[in-house]
């Protein structure tokens, strides 16, 4: 790549736009693993007894157990859900920054 | 002399996890010797070496130039490379090591798992298009854009070569141990067979014969613990609380495998191994290399978005296979303990729960289909662990540093051939002269180094503007030597491996990546501030085109060409 086409896309309107969502977007996500992630461990540090909690009278399972199988699932939520709007929204603003610059 | 080497066999897989918990552990796992040869197994795991050495000749025909090496001509798709990556990550020591975990205290094994899938949804948000945007073959391409090749390309080299040899010693060594219990063969033949059949994948096949080798095993590993998971599931009604209620009636343990118990000492190791986990991914060579063997940067982001899937798909299975040991091998005592003996243990040791479950849901035949998978899956991750070594020889070292960029392709592809067949005879010479060793520590260690100076020179590189070359490379080296050496001063080491008395280790915790990871940024950050050289300045002008580039794709390497 040309250095001045760099220069000429670094300037456009669009590319700011789409560095900025995108990059607010993805610290948002970064922070909700985060949250999610460490939130559990620090339950698992400093309060064992409430996921050692039944989830009912009588019943077995724990509420350490549903919460820690949760973690897994909004793990691959939340990865997909930043994968399928960066290969539609960004790609296609992407795609309309080069478009214009390409050509020029 | 032989109960000392059986039982290192026994705590290693589980070891792999986490290099306290497994000395601890290592000593009431039971006791393993030779298992009468199993014929099934080994026909099964012949049969699967066949089809993988008629795919290498498949893919030998197509890899004829160094990029056809190293990423496979960038023709994977997305949901390839998505199963590549978990096959990669999807190790032995995370199917019969976590699986063991839930078998041994429950819940425990859960928060393992969930430890190492975090760092999957970090590479999504914050690495892999613009891993995929500025990278050619190797991390080092990303890492050493705009700044100087020599000295960054030497950083990024060591990085990868010290990171692959620890998981590798890790993997030989799990692979002599595993074959004793699983085929009743001799260690020293497994190590030669695994370094062997890597050798040729890879010499012959290079990328794109490593990254099918690993499609089938990923899928094989899935479908097999699918099955015993469903049929575990199946026995109780497809109600968990059913086959926990009957876990906890037969557990030594009882209801203490429902909660959190000693794995997690004390908050400081709980979030350094954490930060090890979920940062170290982002640092493996051999998981950043697949970014570069997709056509593009959607593709990247599909990748980990089913890399991410499956992975957590089979942490959930994992679990269930755990409970499911608990119930099942406590019915028949008389063919899974030692001598029909629940409180001597498991036959072959903690870590063979999942191998003992396949017998008791599938019979002999699954039995034998689950041990070749998880032999398949050990050669597989070293092929993969040896393609990226000898790809950070010959394209880092030998093609950038030693010949300035002037290499031509068939002499870069030679080199990284020959690097490819060294690499296999060293492995096969560590696999041996580690196999009376612990090396329960060293793939935590690999990922500690991984996150301490591999993931923060690339972060940095990538995402701060006045980032330098001496920056970048000195706190490289500062992670690097940190992280080894505080592992070195910790108890896994220092103790279990150096027999010092119990207590004398200077380093208290269980993972040194909060400290070294955090080193690491710091001289980054200091050393990069106090570079005031014309060099730092022409670095930081270049970071917008860079920058350009990893947000667009715009002149991405293979990005026009597919």
């Amino acid at each position: 790549m040309k250095d001045d086409m760099a220069v000429r896309i670094a300037a456009n309107p669009k590319y700011e736009k789409l560095k900025s969502t995108r990059s607010r977007y993805a610290i948002i996500m970064t922070i909700l693993m985060m949250l999610t992630y460490y939130g559990y461990i620090i339950l698992v540090a400093f309060d064992k007894e409430l996921l050692a909690k039944k989830l009912g009278a009588g019943m077995t399972t724990s509420l350490g157990i549903p919460l820690g199988l949760g973690v897994i699932v909004i793990t691959i939520i939340l990865t997909n859900i930043y994968v399928r709007r960066a290969n539609t929204e960004f790609d296609d603003l992407t795609a309309e920054i080069v478009k214009e610059e390409a050509h020029k | 002399m032989m109960t000392k080497l059986t039982r290192n066999g026994l705590g290693l897989v589980l070891g792999l996890l986490v290099a306290g918990a497994a000395v601890a552990a290592g000593a009431d796992l039971g006791n393993t010797t030779k298992q009468a040869t199993n014929w099934t197994a080994i026909g099964m795991f012949g049969a699967f070496v066949v089809f993988t050495l008629w795919i290498t000749k498949w893919a030998a025909a197509k890899t004829k130039s160094a990029a056809d090496f190293y990423t496979a001509g960038g023709g994977i798709t997305g949901f390839q490379n998505g199963l590549a990556i978990a096959g990669d990550y999807m190790s032995a020591a995370s199917f019969l090591g976590i699986s063991g975990l839930v078998f041994g205290s429950g819940f425990d094994g859960l928060i393992f798992s969930i430890g190492w899938l975090v760092g999957w949804p970090i590479i999504t948000f914050l690495m892999a298009e613009r891993l995929r945007n500025l990278g050619k073959f190797t991390f080092a391409d990303v890492a050493a854009y705009r700044f100087s090749q020599t000295p960054m390309r030497t950083f990024a080299a060591t990085g990868s070569l010290v990171v692959v040899a620890f998981y590798m010693i890790a993997q030989m060594v799990g692979a002599g141990q595993l074959i004793k219990v699983l085929f009743g063969l001799e260690y020293t033949y497994a190590v030669i067979i695994v370094g062997v059949l890597m050798m040729c994948y890879v010499l012959f096949g290079g990328m794109t014969a490593t990254t099918w080798v690993q499609i089938i095993k990923a899928v094989m590993l899935l479908s097999g613990a699918t099955f015993m998971a469903v049929a575990v599931l199946w026995q109780f009604g497809f109600n968990p609380e059913a086959l926990f209620a009957k876990a906890v009636e037969v557990h030594s343990k009882g209801d203490a495998i429902m909660a959190p118990g000693g794995l997690i000492k004390d908050p400081i190791s709980a979030i350094s191994v954490g930060m090890a986990l979920m940062f170290g991914t982002a640092g493996l060579p051999h998981i950043l290399m697949r970014f570069f063997t997709v056509p593009s940067a959607k593709e990247a982001r599909k990748s980990v978005g089913w890399a991410t899937t499956w992975i957590g798909y089979f942490y959930i299975l994992t679990f269930i296979i755990g409970f499911g040991a608990i119930v099942m091998l406590t019915q028949h005592p008389e063919l899974y303990y030692v001598d029909g003996d629940i409180a001597k243990g498991l036959k072959g040791g903690g870590n063979m729960a999942a191998i003992h479950l396949a017998n008791a849901v599938g019979g002999n035949v699954f039995l034998g289909f689950i041990s070749a998978v998880a032999f398949a899956t050990i050669l597989a991750v070293v092929a993969g662990l040896t393609l990226s070594g000898a790809s950070a020889v010959s394209h880092d070292l030998y093609a950038t540093v030693f010949k300035k960029g002037q290499a031509d392709s068939a002499s870069e592809l030679r080199v990284s051939k020959i690097t490819t067949i060294c690499l296999g005879i060293v492995a096969v010479f560590l696999g041996i002269a580690f196999e009376k060793e612990n090396v329960a520590y060293m793939v935590m260690l690999a990922f500690a180094i991984a996150c301490s100076a591999n993931f923060p020179v690339l972060f940095m590189s990538v995402l701060w503007k006045d980032c330098t070359t001496k920056g970048a490379v000195a706190g490289g080296f500062v992670g690097l030597i940190t992280s080894v050496g505080l592992t070195v001063v910790s108890a896994s080491v220092w103790e279990a491996v150096l027999h010092n008395p119990k207590g004398s280790a200077l380093f208290p915790y269980s993972s040194p990546a909060l400290f070294s990871m955090t080193a690491a940024f710091l001289t980054i950050y200091v050393v990069s501030m106090m570079d005031r050289s014309k060099q730092a300045q022409n670095e930081r002008e270049a970071y917008i085109a860079q920058q350009v580039r990893s947000e667009t794709g715009i002149g991405a390497s293979g990005a026009s060409g597919h």
